[in-house]
């Protein structure tokens, strides 16, 4: 079993700790919510297991070896207001962008390469829309594109910042079904997520962080009121009403 | 067809036409990247560097194509840098700083020019003159051409990955500081190359108006760039055709030229035109049919 195992993680922005020893063990095959208030360190936990950010100390590990940048282990897909959704890009070039760790930049582009491709679009239901630019397309599609490049790039560990802001009920689900299909075949999960009421039908295990780890466990029993409230302090959040 | 050929019946003209195709594919091809980084800012302030590298460049060795890109690059590299100093030991932010060096620099060229070991003409600095391209300008245009094609064909990958997610390139492996660097480096070069033909003050518009009025019209990177090589080029040599009928500056006319393509771009492109979107489109019911009418006829009401 290939596990993500994260010891002793300090993270500081301009010496301000984001993040305070975090000590995190984590199985494949598991599709984890990342809960916490904003500031919590939430983006910021994400982005230092992708490689994004350097930290100050401890280290992130999967199946034994340290994570290393150029890698193609982790897909990181960022929050939906950092992307240029202007881009000049159709869905398939996106997914083709998902080989380059791959090829590098001498390798061309082969059949096999274009065989992922064309099956990571189909996997995500999107070869209809494969050769539109990525703003034509709806806020659950566009979320499934960024998802079929991170399969079309083989990772093992997908790290999702707050997918399902601004999804309707239905991109929810579908996007949904996909974490779980990723999850059925060993992949591991990892996505920020603020709408509470929503955890039980996508999580199948619950990440409580502010700025130190709170709880990591399975739903059913972590997924508890007793930690929403250490979490979130007095102030219980409940998501978006309606 | 007479009227059409006949300006390229001479050779100043086959010259100035030949360095219009391969001034005009390389900038439109690499102004694509300096659109799409958001450079076009960083550019301008370039261009006006390279005056006074130029300047210098002319009182030390003369007129030679060497002298002048070492002068203009190290005239450049200055601008950009002492831009990124003064911002960070003050509390200017860098595009003040920036803008604020080129300005100086730009005005020290003028002064400077003067003193130049030959006798060079400001306006032929200033706006170029493509009439006038020798054999050894096309020789300079073909290999800054050649590194500026090449390096971007090589690094396309990665730039394009920079390009559109610059903070997730870093945890590819992917270095941005350098690619940048290259990119700014290759900016100066195209610049270089472009002198003869229209001068500091207008290079800019030969780098960034194809970019520009491509990205108006096509949503695929792949095509934008050899589309945008294939607009400059177009550009140039229509505004060189131009410039020998009106008798207005080959530069000043390639320049109007692809600001023309531009508005036409920015108002009439099919996708993404100011005008076109406010006329009335089948688009939307045209797919809906595609996907749920077999005829198209039942969903007429």
């Amino acid at each position: 079993m290939n596990q993500l195992i994260i010891k002793d993680l300090t993270v500081s922005y301009h010496r301000v700790p984001a993040i305070h020893h975090l000590n995190l063990t984590i199985d494949s095959g598991i599709c984890a919510g990342l809960l916490g208030p904003n500031g919590a360190g939430k983006t910021t936990l994400l982005k230092t297991i992708a490689g994004l950010i350097t930290p100050e100390t401890g280290s992130v590990e999967f199946s034994g070896k340290k994570i290393r940048a150029g890698g193609k282990t982790i897909a990181y897909l960022p929050q939906r207001e950092t992307i240029d959704w202007d881009f000049p890009i159709t869905v398939r070039g996106l997914v083709e962008m998902g080989r380059y760790p791959e090829l590098g930049m001498w390798k061309s582009f082969r059949d096999v390469d274009a065989k992922i491709v064309a099956e990571a679009l189909h996997l995500m239901q999107l070869e209809p829309f494969a050769d539109r630019q990525i703003r034509a397309l709806s806020g659950g599609q566009q979320q499934r594109a960024f998802l079929a490049r991170a399969w079309a790039q083989e990772s093992d560990i997908y790290l999702l910042d707050e997918p399902f802001t601004g999804l309707d009920k239905n991109a929810r689900e579908s996007v949904t079904g996909i974490l779980h299909r990723l999850r059925s075949e060993g992949k591991l999960i990892m996505a920020s997520h603020h709408d509470l009421g929503e955890v039980k039908g996508i999580f199948d295990h619950v990440l409580f962080i502010n700025g130190e780890l709170v709880s990591y466990g399975d739903t059913a029993s972590t997924f508890t009121e007793e930690n929403v409230q250490k979490t979130f302090g007095t102030e219980i959040f409940s998501g978006t009403h309606g | 067809m007479n009227w059409f050929t006949e300006p390229f019946h001479y050779e100043f003209m086959q010259r100035a036409l030949l360095a219009s195709i391969l001034i005009g594919f390389t900038n439109g091809f690499l102004g694509v990247y300096v659109v799409l980084r958001r450079l076009s800012l960083v550019a301008d302030a370039l261009s006006h560097s390279l005056l006074p590298g130029l300047a210098i460049a002319t009182i030390l060795v003369g007129l030679s194509p060497g002298g002048m890109l070492f002068g203009g690059l190290i005239a450049a590299v200055i601008v950009a840098v002492g831009g990124q100093l003064i911002s960070r030991s003050s509390r200017l932010k860098d595009e003040t700083a920036i803008a604020a060096l080129y300005i100086i620099a730009f005005a020290a060229g003028i002064a400077l020019i003067k003193y130049a070991r030959v006798k060079v003409d400001l306006t032929h600095f200033l706006f170029g003159n493509i009439l006038g391209t020798a054999n050894n300008d096309l020789w300079t245009s073909f290999w800054i051409g050649a590194v500026i094609l090449i390096s971007l064909v090589v690094f396309h990958r990665p730039l394009l990955i920079v390009l559109f997610e610059p903070f997730v390139a870093r945890s590819l492996g992917i270095k941005v500081g350098w690619l940048q660097t290259l990119i700014i480096l290759l900016i100066v070069l195209a610049m270089i190359s472009s002198l003869q033909a229209v001068g500091v003050l207008l290079s800019l518009g030969l780098l960034i108006l194809p970019a520009a009025t491509i990205y108006l019209l096509m949503d695929s990177y792949q095509f934008l760039t050899w589309g945008s090589g294939i607009l400059g080029m177009i550009g140039a040599v229509c505004g060189l055709w131009i410039s020998y009928w009106v008798n207005i500056p080959s530069g000043t006319a390639i320049i109007i030229v692809l600001g023309f393509m531009f508005f036409m771009a920015y108002l009439f492109s099919p996708k993404y035109g100011l005008l076109t979107r406010y006329l009335p489109s089948s688009h939307l019911h045209d797919e809906s049919l595609k996907r749920w009418g077999k005829n198209g006829d039942t969903h007429h009401h």
